[in-house]
């Protein structure tokens, strides 16, 4: 496979400019992180929301905020950030801008593991599935990574796409076997498929958020490696940096972001795919700008689907998974036709 | 640069593309024979043979002509089609994720189906015809939307990855919408499978694939002019543009038909021209090496799925997914520790 031939130059803006950028997308998080709290199925006046936030006075429209609305958008928060990052990650370490979580395998590890765990092991609810998925993100992750450095010369960003790419396939074909030959558990399966954040309460936030912490540091201190990694072998390697270590921490952080988020709500696509793409259409391929743009737009996205889905159709919910996909794609589509594409 | 100026009347044939497509038609040939005289009733070749020229009894021609020959005739004919889509698309973006299962089309065949499965309950021939509008439109509007000054390979593949995950997240909509039953099938068909179709599914395929796969061969040199670059492949003669939406025509047609003939079977498209790349080794792609790879892919999937779950066990797909996957992995392992990197 050939490079892609490049597109002119990325546009450079200031650092200023970029600064300001991402003050601005801070603020809109913030934002919608209030709007998820505050609208819901049940309207709870903004004055009293405001109020119920600080203290809990065990009103009932307090119950609803702190144990349902607060645990869900600080998830949705975390999740969203977790798949941002692993994205603009994934699309680093494999210079290839189409890559995304999926494609490591790590989803489909994780929904292999799930559908065992329904099947074998008559596992249901959410907490049940948390750890048979990070389970399977990891040891996919592990697999593919094998796959893609055996021989002495380390992994190449291709080789890591096609075994990704080969062991999603077989991943699949099993995930099909089972739901094709087990009624039953493609019942269940179908609706945790989708990716939702309904019904999912602070222990499941608790479990997941020391593992996307890790991830989140970690991807953020690769940035200056990704960066050199982006040079090509030989002239990273001439500036000092170090591949093979940039690339198996890099995998670490991925399985551990997405391991974590998948577990969460399920397998969502589109975010991590599309959120670094646009990312790098706004401010340029410098990897430490596309992380942190990246982490804090992931999470506008997913937060606003997830007020969207809400607010539809009450009292009956849009999945998570559906809007983003809807909200997200016209925007893809209208920076992929208006823009230079950025590439990698 | 002297090599370029020749302008060669016939294709060029590479020795080691040439030997790979020998082996892999004689590996199809035997492969259709094992997948004629096995099943349910075993049959011997010459049985087979005789049968075919109309020297059988009744009850052996059933089983040759009606049950066997029709599903053999279409895992050729879809593994060759999608393989070829694929190849076509690989090459045009550069990128071996560019394939018609990752940029949307597929998907907006299943879409096309599954809405005739959830909302209008159709039969088996309306739900073909609904795969193939729902994959063409999604092309049209994938072509559309990502035509700006000419079509660009890489863009194509952009939009058309925006495209696959609107157009999933609504194939999983209608799936959570439906009934359990129709989720079923609806799950069923999204695997792709060879199960319960014939010759009405083979013969309008091998129509269209008889008319485009020497269209898509014909091209194929070009397609190895145009890796090089635009302006290059402008210099030497090649009509960029026209050559570029000529082919994306063929690789759409050719993976709608396909879709609609025997469901989205995973994975073809992706693997086998990438596999044919790495058999024949060469830089450029080969279509021909790519539809052979398709073809023997989808043949031995075919069987090994009839002989390890029976005649009407799991569909296809799922074997093409397991072999092909566990086929690349074991070929790219397996070179990369020659090559030592």
């Amino acid at each position: 496979m050939s490079p892609p031939a490049p597109v002119g130059p990325p546009v450079r803006r200031g650092r200023t400019a970029r600064g300001t950028g991402l003050i601005v997308a801070f603020a809109a998080l913030v934002l919608i992180m209030l709007v998820s709290v505050w609208i819901g199925s049940k309207s709870i006046p903004f004055g009293s929301i405001w109020s119920v936030l600080w203290h809990a006075d065990g009103s009932a429209d307090a119950v609803i905020i702190h144990d349902q609305r607060i645990p869900r958008t600080l998830l949705g928060a975390l999740v969203g950030a977790a798949l941002g990052l692993a994205g603009a990650v994934m699309q680093a370490l494999t210079r290839n801008p189409l890559a995304d979580p999926g494609l490591l395998g790590v989803n489909n590890g994780a929904s292999a593991a799930v559908v065992s765990a329904i099947a074998f092991f008559g596992v249901s609810g959410v907490l049940g599935y948390v750890w048979f998925a990070f389970l399977g993100a990891a040891v996919a992750s592990v697999v593919v990574y094998v796959l893609g450095t055996t021989g002495r010369a380390g992994a190449s960003p291709d080789r890591l796409v096609m075994s990704g790419a080969a062991l999603t396939a077989v991943l699949q074909a099993y995930l099909s076997a089972i739901l094709l030959l087990d009624p039953n558990t493609f019942n269940q399966f179908r609706f945790w498929n989708v990716g939702s954040l309904s019904g999912r309460r602070a222990d499941v936030l608790v479990q997941i958020a020391p593992f996307v912490a890790v991830g989140i540091v970690l991807a953020l201190l690769l940035a200056r490696p990704l960066n050199a990694l982006a040079l090509g072998e030989q002239t990273g390697r001439a500036l000092g940096a170090r591949p093979g270590r940039t690339r198996v921490l890099g995998a670490v952080a991925v399985t551990l972001l997405c391991g974590a988020s998948t577990a969460a709500i399920g397998p969502i696509t589109f975010i991590g795919l599309a959120v670094p793409q646009m990312v790098r259409i706004l401010v340029g391929p410098d990897q430490r700008w596309v992380l942190p743009y990246s982490m804090v737009l992931s999470p506008v996205l997913l937060l606003g689907s997830d007020v969207v889905g809400r607010v539809l159709n009450p009292p009956e919910e849009l999945q998570v998974g559906i809007v983003t996909a809807f909200l997200g794609a016209p925007v893809f589509l209208a920076l992929c036709r208006r823009r230079k594409l950025a590439r990698l | 640069m002297t090599a370029l100026r020749e302008r060669p009347a016939a294709v060029r044939v590479r020795p080691r593309a040439l030997v790979t497509a020998i082996v892999l038609l004689v590996l199809v040939f035997a492969l259709a024979a094992v997948s004629m005289t096995t099943g349910d009733y075993p049959l011997s070749v010459a049985d087979v043979v005789k049968t075919l020229f109309g020297f059988g009894d009744s009850g052996t021609e059933f089983i040759v002509t009606t049950l066997r020959l029709p599903r053999l005739v279409l895992a050729v004919l879809v593994g060759a089609a999608l393989a070829v889509s694929g190849g076509i698309l690989q090459s045009l973006s550069g990128n071996p994720l560019g394939s018609p299962d990752v940029i949307g089309f597929t998907q907006g065949s299943a879409t096309g189906a599954l809405l005739v499965i959830v909302l209008a309950h159709g039969d088996s021939g309306q739900v073909a015809l609904g795969a193939l509008a729902g994959g063409i439109l999604t092309a049209l509007v994938v072509g559309l939307l990502a035509y700006r000054r000419g079509v660009q390979g890489f863009r194509l593949i952009l939009v058309g990855i925006g495209m696959a995950a609107m157009l999933l997240a609504a194939n999983s909509y209608l799936v959570t919408r439906a009934s359990l039953q129709d989720a079923f099938s609806a799950q069923a068909w999204q695997v792709g499978g060879l199960n319960g179709r014939g010759w009405e599914e083979a013969v309008p395929l091998a129509v269209v694939v008889a008319v485009l796969l020497p269209v898509a061969f014909g091209l194929g040199r070009r397609l190895s002019l145009l890796e090089m670059g635009d302006d290059a492949a402008k210099g030497l003669g090649v009509p960029v543009e026209r050559s570029r939406t000529l082919l994306i025509v063929a690789a759409v047609v050719l993976c709608a038909v396909a879709t609609a003939a025997a469901g989205p079977i995973s994975f073809v498209a992706l693997s086998a021209p990438q596999l044919a790349k790495r058999l024949t080794r060469a830089a450029q792609p080969v279509l021909v090496c790519s539809a052979l790879m398709g073809a023997l892919l989808l043949v031995a999937s075919d069987l090994v799925t009839r002989v390890v779950f029976g005649e009407e066990g799991l569909p296809v797909g799922i074997a093409t997914a397991a072999i092909g996957g566990l086929y690349l992995m074991w070929l790219l392992s397996s070179q990369w520790r020659r090559n030592r990197g």
